[in-house]
């Protein structure tokens, strides 16, 4: 349902700083506000849908580590939480990338997923891959060990980005059911709140590992759902489009007529539950869109027939990259869809991706987009 | 009084002052100096040394009277001229990547 908007706000993460860009309902004209946590790496900002003023970042660095930090207005200023994420008990081991054994290492936080119902609850999906809750608006966090702790966890393995947790879906039908994927262990389910997890892996096939239909393994790159279809699921793996249709017990795939199947980002339009956007990227060897040319697909049919968008975005001499977590829809009337590149543009549509136009064109590589609709 | 010169990040995260003074008991010690600092500022706890096993972080460097201190015990006593403050104790984020 659309939802009646007085404007939108997009919090943007980029390796060198946060970036907070508002429009009114139009979304032609923006204010951009930032850097905001100059020089630090911003993986991910996002906002709490109980409260719009809520926001919470993740603030990392090589040098400084692992910061979280949280706003009560809406970005206009910032005070650092807790930052201590700690495994719970003796963590154990997973692979390295030579097969060997390796202990869990905390390294950064990919990923804050507010709760839906509560601005003080929020989940955190980490490298080395684990899921961390605080209840207390970030005072505190505590690891749900279940995750790691499910027997395939010490054949887990890195991808090339490292062992991150980087996507959270929270069942808007159902608080117990949280979807999350890790690369390159696959995607996981728990339907009591966390505590015991399910891979749902079924379906997926990997030709980069030696089992290519292993239960656990394969890189995610992204998942996501429309809140009305909790049950349909759409991946964006390492290679293949993937779509599930009983919350990730058996999947298939809907790659279809994409120019190819590589990617990172995937969303679902905010009113459509069978219009889903990706954006193919040329392989796993070259990070950037095929034959130079920046295009955002789209089906209306829940996958397999995909068109191009590309009125706004450049056609030639393109070659950036759009990460897993920098794509957003928002749910004005007429839907956003809002994506950032490797190269610090960041592109808006006001009308479901016919067209676009950049809201920034020199950011530092962006990570992460995300947007509130504000009413 | 001791004088501690923490890098432009942190003292941006902690909203803290360039230099930072601090009136610690001997013996001076690098793990004195980092629990004063922690205590004052609860932001740098985890940014200089892990949360769990307190070593210090791979790219974070102690400098003093023209010496990398990195490398020494964090119960050593720091020179002298740190302990009665002539000179500053420098805490720099390594030259690391581009």
């Amino acid at each position: 349902m659309a939802t009646k908007t007085s404007g939108v706000r997009v919090l943007v993460g980029t390796r060198k700083g946060a970036f907070i860009l508002t429009s009114d309902e139009k979304r032609q004209k923006w204010n951009v506000s930032g850097p905001h946590f100059t020089g630090w790496e911003l993986y991910h900002v996002k906002g709490s849908p109980a409260d719009p003023n809520r926001l919470y970042a993740s603030q990392s660095s090589g040098w400084f580590g692992q910061q979280i930090q949280r706003s009560d207005d809406g970005g206009k200023t910032w005070a650092p939480v807790d930052n201590k994420f700690v495994y719970a008990g003796v963590p154990g081991t997973h692979q390295w990338y030579d097969g060997t054994p390796h202990p869990w290492e905390f390294k950064r936080v990919w990923h804050l997923e507010p709760s839906l119902t509560d601005p003080d609850t929020v989940y955190a999906g980490i490298e080395d891959a684990a899921i961390f809750r605080t209840t207390d608006g970030g005072k505190s966090w505590n690891e749900l060990p279940g995750l790691r702790e499910h027997g395939s966890g010490p054949r887990w393995q890195p991808g090339a980005g490292g062992m991150c947790l980087h996507t959270i879906l929270l069942d808007p039908s159902d608080p117990q059911r949280i979807f999350i994927a890790i690369s390159a262990a696959g995607a996981f389910r728990t339907d009591d709140g966390g505590a015991t997890w399910k891979p749902i892996n079924r379906g997926l096939v990997s030709e980069y590992i030696p089992e290519n239909s292993a239960e656990v393994g394969h890189c995610v790159h992204r998942i996501a759902l429309h809140r009305s279809r909790p049950n349909t699921l759409f991946m964006q793996k390492h290679w293949d489009v993937m779509r599930t249709d009983d919350a990730g017990d058996n999947w298939h795939e809907i790659s279809g007529n994409l120019p190819t199947d590589f990617g990172f980002v995937i969303d679902v339009h905010a009113h459509e539950p069978e219009t889903v956007y990706v954006v193919p990227i040329t392989s796993d060897r070259e990070h950037f869109p095929p034959e130079g040319k920046l295009r955002v697909y789209r089906s209306r049919t829940g996958g397999n027939d995909w068109e191009p968008l590309t009125k706004g975005l450049p056609q030639s001499d393109c070659y950036v990259d759009v990460l897993r977590d920098a794509m957003a829809v928002d749910s004005c009337e007429s839907c956003g869809v809002y994506f950032g590149t490797t190269g610090g543009q960041v592109y808006a549509s006001a009308d479901s991706g016919d067209t676009w136009a950049p809201i920034v064109r020199d950011l530092p590589a962006v990570l992460s987009v995300e947007v509130q609709t504000l009413s | 009084m001791i004088k501690v010169v923490l890098p432009a990040q942190l003292r941006i995260l902690a909203s803290a002052p360039g230099d930072v003074e601090l009136d610690l008991a001997p013996p001076v010690t690098q793990r004195a100096i980092l629990d004063a600092l922690e205590a004052r500022y609860p932001a740098l706890c985890g940014t200089l040394r892990d949360h769990v096993t307190q070593e210090r972080r791979a790219f974070v460097r102690f400098f003093a009277c023209e010496q990398d201190l990195s490398h020494e015990s964090p119960d050593a006593p720091l020179p002298d001229a740190v302990a009665n403050g002539v000179e500053p104790f420098l805490i720099i984020g390594a030259i690391a990547g581009g």
